[in-house]
Order: C-alpha cells, then sequence, then structure tokens
C-alpha cells in the first residue's frame, strides 16, 4: 500500500471513531430532554396551585411584604446566571452568559451595582478567568436538578432581597436562564423575579376571567403571605432550573447531531480521496509494467536482427 | 350520594394523589382543621404532619406532608407540600432507624421529618 493511502485510510478510522461517540452522546441527550421535559410538566401542578395561592393573598387583602414592595430608588440588584456544569452544548452557555451581560451592562447603565450569582460550572469558570466578582456559585446539580437544590440556591437570595441594601443586600433580583420553546429553539431569557408584582402574577393565572373567591385565611393573611412568598419564588426558580436543565441537553443533541453529520462527511471525502489514490497507484503499476515489457520486446526484437 | 370535594395532593416535584373526598383533616398553624364539601374558602399555612383524606369510596388516604399550604375553593381542595408522600410509600424501617439517628445525634429538622412519617404510617 502507498504512503498516501494510508495516510486517508488512518484518518477515515480515526475519524470513524469520533463519529460513534458523538452518535451515543446525541442519543444520550435525546433521552435525556424527554426525562427533563417530563421533570418540568411533573412540577407544573405544584407551580399553578402555588400561583393561584399568590393571586388569592394579593387579590383578597392589601398585606405588604418585602419581597413585594417596591423601594423608592433601587441602588442594588442581584442577577441570577442559570449554565451548565458541562460543555459540548453548541452555543448554549455562551448565549446564556451573554444574555447576563447585556442585563448587567443594562442595570449599570441606570445606576445600580450589581451582585451576580451563578449556577453550573461553565458560568463560573466564564467570570473567575475574567477575575470579576462571583457573590455565590452552586455547581454539580445542573443535569439534573432537585427541588432541594432550587431551594438552596434560592435561599440566599431571599436573604439578600430582605437584607436592607445599606448593609450588602439588594433591591431586586433579576434571572437569567433558558427558556425551553422547543426540541429546536431555546432562547436565554431574562426576567425580574422580585420584587414581586402581586397584579402581574394575577394577570398570568386568572387570563381566563376566573373570579377567585373571598379566602379565610389561617392563621391570617400576612402569615399566609410569608409561608407563600418563599416558596413561590424557589418554585420559579426551581421551574427555571429545569428548563434550563432541558435546553442544555436539547442544545447538545443538536450540537452532537450535527458533529456526527460533519464527521460523516468527512469519512465520504476521505475515501474519496482514498480511492483516487489508490486508482492511482493501480494506473502507476500498470503503466510500469506495460513500460517494462515494451521496453523488454524492443530490446529482444533488436537482438534477432 | 354524598357530597364530596374534589382533592390535589401536590409535592413540589410530582403530583401524589387525587381524588374525590368526603373530609380532609390536616394540621395548620393554629390548629387541626377538618375540611369537608361545601366549606367556605380557605387558605392555611401547613404544619409538617399526617394528612388524613376520607375518599368517597370510604376508604382512607394518609400522607405525610412536610410544611406547605392548604387552599380551598369552589369544592376543590389543594394541598400544596414541598415533600409529600403516601403512608404506603414510606419504609417503616428506614423511617424508624432515620429517627434513632437523628435522635442521637440531636438533628431537630430530621427528627420532626422521621416522626412525621412514622405518625402517617401509625394513622394509616
Amino acid at each position: 500500500m502507498g504512503a498516501q493511502l494510508r495516510v486517508y485510510k488512518r484518518r477515515i478510522k480515526s475519524v470513524t471513531a469520533t463519529k460513534k461517540i458523538t452518535k451515543a452522546m446525541e442519543m444520550i441527550a435525546a433521552s435525556r430532554v424527554v426525562k427533563a421535559q417530563r421533570k418540568v410538566a411533573a412540577s407544573t401542578p405544584y407551580a399553578t396551585e402555588l400561583t393561584r395561592a399568590v393571586t388569592a393573598v394579593g387579590t383578597g387583602s392589601n398585606t405588604k411584604h418585602p419581597l413585594t414592595t417596591e423601594p423608592e430608588t433601587s441602588t442594588r440588584a442581584a442577577v441570577l446566571l442559570l449554565t451548565s456544569d458541562r460543555g459540548l452544548a453548541g452555543a448554549f452557555n455562551s448565549n446564556a452568559i451573554k444574555a447576563a451581560e447585556q442585563l448587567t451592562a443594562r442595570l449599570e447603565a441606570a445606576g445600580k451595582e450589581v451582585d451576580v450569582y451563578v449556577v453550573g460550572r461553565r458560568g463560573v469558570a466564564h467570570y473567575n478567568f475574567r477575575e470579576r466578582k462571583i457573590a455565590k456559585q452552586w455547581t454539580g446539580f445542573t443535569d439534573q436538578p432537585e427541588y432541594a437544590d432550587a431551594k438552596a440556591v434560592a435561599g440566599p437570595l431571599i436573604e439578600a432581597i430582605e437584607t436592607e441594601t445599606a448593609e450588602g443586600g439588594v433591591d431586586e433580583l433579576h434571572i437569567v436562564y433558558t427558556e425551553f420553546v422547543s426540541m429546536m429553539t431555546q432562547t436565554a431569557v431574562d426576567g425580574r423575579l422580585l420584587p414581586l408584582s402581586l397584579e402581574e402574577v394575577a394577570e398570568e393565572s386568572t387570563a381566563k376571567d376566573e373570579i377567585l373567591p373571598l379566602f379565610d385565611f389561617e392563621p391570617s393573611a400576612e402569615d399566609v403571605l410569608d409561608a407563600l412568598l418563599p416558596r413561590y419564588v424557589e418554585s420559579r426558580i426551581y421551574n427555571a432550573l429545569l428548563q434550563s436543565a432541558a435546553s442544555k441537553h436539547a442544545a447538545t443533541r443538536r450540537a452532537m447531531k450535527s458533529a456526527t453529520d460533519n464527521a460523516g462527511d468527512l469519512i465520504n471525502n476521505l475515501s474519496r480521496l482514498a480511492n483516487a489514490a489508490r486508482q492511482a497507484e493501480i494506473t502507476q503499476e500498470i503503466s510500469e509494467i506495460v513500460g517494462g515489457t515494451a521496453a523488454l520486446s524492443d530490446a529482444t526484437a533488436g537482438s534477432d536482427k | 350520594m354524598a357530597a364530596e370535594l374534589h382533592v390535589e395532593l401536590v409535592a413540589a416535584d410530582r403530583s401524589v394523589w387525587s381524588g374525590e373526598a368526603t373530609l380532609v383533616v390536616a394540621r395548620t398553624t393554629s390548629g387541626d382543621i377538618g375540611v369537608m364539601p361545601g366549606h367556605q374558602p380557605l387558605l392555611g399555612v401547613l404544619e409538617s404532619g399526617p394528612v388524613t383524606i376520607r375518599t368517597s369510596d370510604g376508604g382512607t388516604v394518609v400522607a405525610a406532608v412536610h410544611g406547605g399550604f392548604i387552599s380551598f375553593a369552589d369544592n376543590k381542595l389543594s394541598l400544596l407540600a414541598e415533600i409529600a408522600e403516601l403512608s404506603d410509600e414510606i419504609d417503616v424501617q428506614r423511617a424508624e432507624r432515620a429517627f434513632e439517628r437523628a435522635k442521637s445525634e440531636a438533628d431537630a429538622s430530621a427528627e420532626r421529618r422521621a416522626d412525621v412519617r412514622l405518625r402517617a404510617v401509625a394513622a394509616r
């Protein structure tokens, strides 16, 4: 076998191995998307019921709460950024980080100081590499977030909101995560989580012209709101974590699919080149043989005379 | 047929139980409360404790609920809990072990969780 042909054969072998790996990763990601979507669906009843309850308190009483009152001047804001622990997901993480950067710039332009809270090793690495301060970080659960993880994330954030701004607390909380629109579309979105506007929540849940009854609060509207709002925030963060996980798996699946397709194309091109090289080798051998016999017959024809 | 109410028992990550019932007894922060069909709209904060549901076919469902809310309106009752388990799902030996361990380690919240589970099993 010629040297050229051997080089092609070796490259085909290595690309085939890569293709097998990316194909396996694609299939794993595909099955995880389905699982993650199922988890989003399973958490929906709790979120809907909770939203209903918050609406009920919001419309049924004029209670004030630190999580719902708009400060007159807001000077400090927290941004919670959800990324993933692992890469190989195309532009998934960079899109989320870009959205967070834009939001931060917007808030800073409005004269607010921004504290960044990051979930996921990719986001942490991004901020650490640029030597920027992270207020708090969480890693290790982004592939399959549990409710306890959402609680762990929400705790310090709620505490920061409840702390006075002068003592290092924040006035508002924004969240940046990747919304799972469909298998093909995931978009990085940002939204303000706190302070919560009860009117907005009410609009969301009573779109069907539903009139909520006058509730009897046990023990009192204030206490119910006190217990309800942190849970509501947790459930929103839980939902964002789940959507982000589903989006990550969908992005991985897509990235791995195009990697597999590219590897296939590469193998096709390489085998064409290998075929051409083999053919050239054969042609050369034939012409060598023909040339050799011609030379031989010329030589014998000369000696006959 | 006796009047009945629709019950949804949902935990943060799943729907635990739903069906028709004639009476639901739960423990709120201000004491035990029983809800029967036609009760006035109610929204309360639940304590950790067992919740008893008398189903319309005469059976009883007991669940261990760790914190959460009870809300009732339009003959629909929702029990929201971060963690909720039906008594049938609870592993008694494991709960007992957890109870002993929590006691020896003086872990108050773990002890309370295990205690709630055991009480839910005892009530079934």
